[in-house]
This record gives C-alpha cells, structure tokens and sequence, in this order.
C-alpha cells in the first residue's frame, strides 16, 4: 500500500500559483527524491505535504486524507519535516531542541531512549547538549534538524536539502546516516535535494519536477541513466 | 537612617507587585512582540471579582485561588474572542484593540461596581513586623511575589508545556513541524500573564484601595520596570520592577515629593528609551542591511 498519494496536488503564495497539478505515490519504506532546479517547486512541495502554503489536490497519508490538516495534526500523525533553513529553536539549548522534536509523544521511557539514539548517530550533538542551539556550527545545526525530526519517531521524513552549507565529507557521513536510519528503522523518507547525483545514489524513486510540474518520474537506476536527467542535473 | 531603610523596604514590597506586572507584559510581549494596554484593567477587573467572592463569605485564601484560576480562563477568552481575529492586522490595529479593551474594562468595571472607593482586605495581620520596618502585609506580598515567580520559572523551565511555550513564542513555524498547537500556546500565554497580574491586583488593592482606575499609576510603574530590565527579559522585568519600586519610594519620601512620584517612571522610561532602548537585561537586536 502507498503511504503516501498526491493527486493533482495545486500551490500558492497569494496569487503566485507554484504547483500546477503534481501526481505522485510512494511505498511504505522507500526514499524517494524530488529533483528540480531552482524554484522549480521542490521546496513548496514538501510544504504542501504540511499545510504550509495554500493547497488544492488530494493529499493521502496512510490512508487518510490530510489535505484540510492544520500542520501541527499532520505532524502528529507521523510526518516530520526537516524544513528549509533547519528551524532551529536558536534561543534553546539542543537537548531543549531534540526534546521538543518528542513534544507529541508521551511515551517518556522511549523517548529518553530515542535521545540516546540520536546521539549515537550523531556524536556531536552530545556534546553541544547543553549548548545554546543558536550558537552551533551551520553543520551541528543541519544534524540538529534531521536529529530533532527522528525524536518524533516519524513514519515519513520530509528532508529539505539537507546537504545545505555542510562540507562534503559531512555530506557523505550524513546520508550514510539517512540510508542506516532507512534501513533499521523502517521510516519512510522524501527528499528534495540539489545534488541530484547523491539523491539518486541514496534513493530508490525519482520524481523531476519542472516548474511546478513532474515531468519524468521512475526508479533511481532509470533517471540516472536518462540522457536529459544527466546532461541537466548530473553534469555528464 | 531608619527612614530610609524603611522606604526601601515599602519599595520593595510594591516593586514585587510592579514586578508581577511587569513579567506579564513581557510575557505577552515575547509571544505577540505586542505591549498589552489592557493588562492593568485585567488587573483590576480581577481584584473586583476577589472582592465580590470575598463580600459573598468566601474565606481569603479560597477566593484567591479561585480568582487566579477565574482570570486565567478569562484571559484565554480573551485571546481567543478578541485577539485572535486581530493576529495578523497591523501593529496600530492591534494596539487600538488592546486600548479599547483597556476602556470597555474599565467602563464596565465602573458601571457594576460603580467608581466609589472600596477598601480590600490583606490576608496577613494588621500591625508591624521586621522590627517595625514593615507591615505584615508589605512582606506579606513580597513573599507571594517571589512565590508567583518561582512558580512561573520552574513552570517554564522544567515542564514540557513550558518548553513548548517557550518554543511557540521563539519559532511559530518550527513549532508547528514538531507538533505544538501555537495558537493554543498564546491563549496559555494570555491566560497566566492575567493570573500573574490578578496577585498583583489583590496583593496592591490593601494599600492603594480599590477602584476601577487603581491600576493607571502600576501599570505606568510596570512599563517602567520592563523597560529598565529589556522588554524581552524575564528576568530583567523582575528586578526592574524592585529597582523601580525602591527609586519611586526613596525618591518621593526624600527627593520630589510624593505627588512627583509617578514622574520617576516617566523619567525612567523615557530615559531608557534615549540611552539604553534594549534595558539593561535585554537583548540588543542586531540586523544587517
């Protein structure tokens, strides 16, 4: 079953429409990637899946629709975004930003152990734990956001650019995380990248949108060997 | 020598009261970024309903109680009838809104209770404590105070509802993403700052009396406070509110007289605004062009 269906799937900022009708499924489990130049939509995408700009379409998650969701109900049902320029709570130490990632879940025991998790994946963090969250590094603040998405024990992650502003050995170190967390844990990620070559190795599924439209979608394997999809976004 | 320690001590029995006060309009102010007008008449309204409760037979303690769980209710009504459909109107909107229910509070407090003074009763004995430099009732309240504020700052800093409101007044959007219902977190908001400022109300009412236009002086004192520590500080408005109510007092039993009193907080506000607009506690906003 998909856990996730948009159907003619419509976006606005006031009176600029961004989306123009976007189809698109995906399994339980998978990675899917969205990619896309610049202000072809990817972004808004992620943010109509949350209620966050104005929508039209059909949205399905698990088998419910959502479309007339307010975003805070959304989260609850297990969707966590890791949002365009991290979101970081900046006036909150990073333990106070990973506990407010867990705010929906009362099971106390879990997520004390959740914490523990995320600081095996990300070492750092335990050591910025009490630290003003404003005053960690660009890097410390990107695992900070996917970190703080994971405390919700989330069935689907959003993941907006997440490679943005980090070196790229951390890059690399970050999606190996991406692909392990997809793997023992079974959540489901989107993800909307601009380094489409590391996109396409991390996921299984494909979607190109261009301006506001998809206009190839298909596994990984396929878009990877597409001729328009390499001279265009892989630069080969 | 005994005169002045005994007017610090009087300031700073009233300086916990601005300092309540003060902590409500800061905490308002640092989820909405707005300075509340109403929250004296808040006050006010409040202190009436313990008087009514009180004339009706309830016991002291009883009908403090229920008065601060009464305006906290009240203050989520508040949030959620008149200021929510404002949220998003512009500042001078919102501002005229929170005057007019500074009025209509006012007005209607008048109108029931009509504007003849009435005397409102302390809890603690009548008489002189601490050697005769204060009475029961101005440590009395300084002792609520600070047990209001350490409340208020264990409620925030170590429960996750006050974690959550914290976040909600910090980053609305991110706050959303993890779950937390915002607008419910300001209604909250609303509703402790009204329960803050009705102690404040019933703690002040024995020593000022009550009418509907007791709260014009404090609230001017408030604002003072709030500026002196940052607009934005907690914990700034709390020691504004005892540096200022130590100066009103010293300065008006030994300086400019006790009817120049109200022109200390003037100063004081205008002066901060001049030399030091961020306070003393405040964060100095820095933005690039």
């Amino acid at each position: 079953m998909a856990l996730l269906e948009v159907k003619g799937l419509h976006a606005s900022y006031g009176q600029t429409r961004v989306l123009h009708g976007i189809d698109f499924a995906m399994e339980k489990g998978s990675i899917t990637a969205l990619l896309g130049a610049n202000g072809a939509g990817k972004t808004t995408t992620l943010r109509a899946l949350c209620a966050m700009v104005k929508t039209q379409g059909e949205i399905r998650f698990d088998g419910q629709r959502v479309e007339h969701r307010a975003t805070e109900d959304i989260v609850r049902l297990g969707v966590a975004h890791v949002p365009d320029g991290r979101g970081t709570f900046l006036h909150l130490s990073t333990e106070e930003n990973l506990r407010l990632g867990a705010y929906t879940r009362r099971d106390r025991a879990a997520v004390d152990a959740d914490l523990e998790r995320v600081f095996g994946y990300f070492p750092r963090l335990r050591e910025r734990r009490a630290q003003q969250a404003g005053t960690l590094s660009g890097g410390e603040q990107q695992m900070l956001a996917v970190s703080r998405a994971l405390m919700l024990a989330p069935k689907l992650m959003l993941l907006d650019e997440p490679s943005f502003g980090l070196a790229p050995l951390l890059v690399r170190e970050l999606f190996g995380i991406l692909r392990a967390i997809n793997e023992r844990e079974g959540v489901s990620m989107m993800l909307v990248e601009q380094n489409a070559a590391m996109a396409l190795d991390l996921a299984d599924h494909a979607y190109l949108i261009e301006t506001g439209r998809v206009v190839l979608h298909g596994s990984s394997h396929e878009l990877k060997r597409n001729d328009s999809v390499r001279r265009s976004y892989l630069g080969y | 020598m005994d005169a002045l320690l005994h007017q610090i001590l009087a300031g700073l029995s009233t300086g916990g009261i601005y300092a309540s006060l003060a902590l409500a309009l800061v905490m308002i102010y640092q989820a909405t970024h707005l300075v509340n007008f109403a929250q004296g008449e808040m006050a006010m309204f409040s202190t009436y309903i313990a008087w009514s409760l009180i004339n009706a037979g309830v016991p002291y303690w009883l009908a403090f109680l229920l008065t601060v769980g009464i305006s906290f209710v009240l203050g989520v009504c508040i949030e959620r009838i008149i200021i929510r459909p404002v949220e998003n109107a512009p500042v001078l909107g919102v501002v005229t809104v929170f005057i007019a229910l500074l009025v209509i509070l006012n007005s209607v407090t008048g109108w029931i209770y009509t504007y003849t003074i009435k005397s409102f009763p302390s809890p603690f004995p009548e008489g002189m404590a601490l050697g005769r430099y204060m009475s029961p009732h101005e440590l009395g309240a300084i002792g609520v105070t600070l047990l209001v504020l350490a409340a208020l700052y264990v409620f925030f800093r170590f429960t996750p509802l006050g974690l959550a409101m914290r976040a909600a007044a910090q980053n609305p959007v991110s706050s959303r993403l993890v779950g937390i219902r915002v607008g419910w977190m300001l209604a909250l908001g609303w509703g402790l700052a009204a329960a803050v400022g009705a102690v404040a109300g019933m703690m002040v009412a024995p020593i000022v009396y009550l009418d509907p236009n007791m709260m014009g002086g404090i609230l001017l004192y408030a604002f003072a406070a709030a500026l002196v520590g940052g607009i934005d500080s907690p914990v700034g408005a709390v020691i504004g509110g005892f540096v200022v109510g130590v100066l009103e007092n010293v300065l008006g039993a030994f300086v400019i007289g006790n009817e120049l009193k109200l022109s200390v907080a003037l100063v004081l506000i205008i002066g901060v605004l001049l030399f030091r607009p961020s306070g003393f506690f405040g964060k100095v906003h820095v933005t690039r062009v």
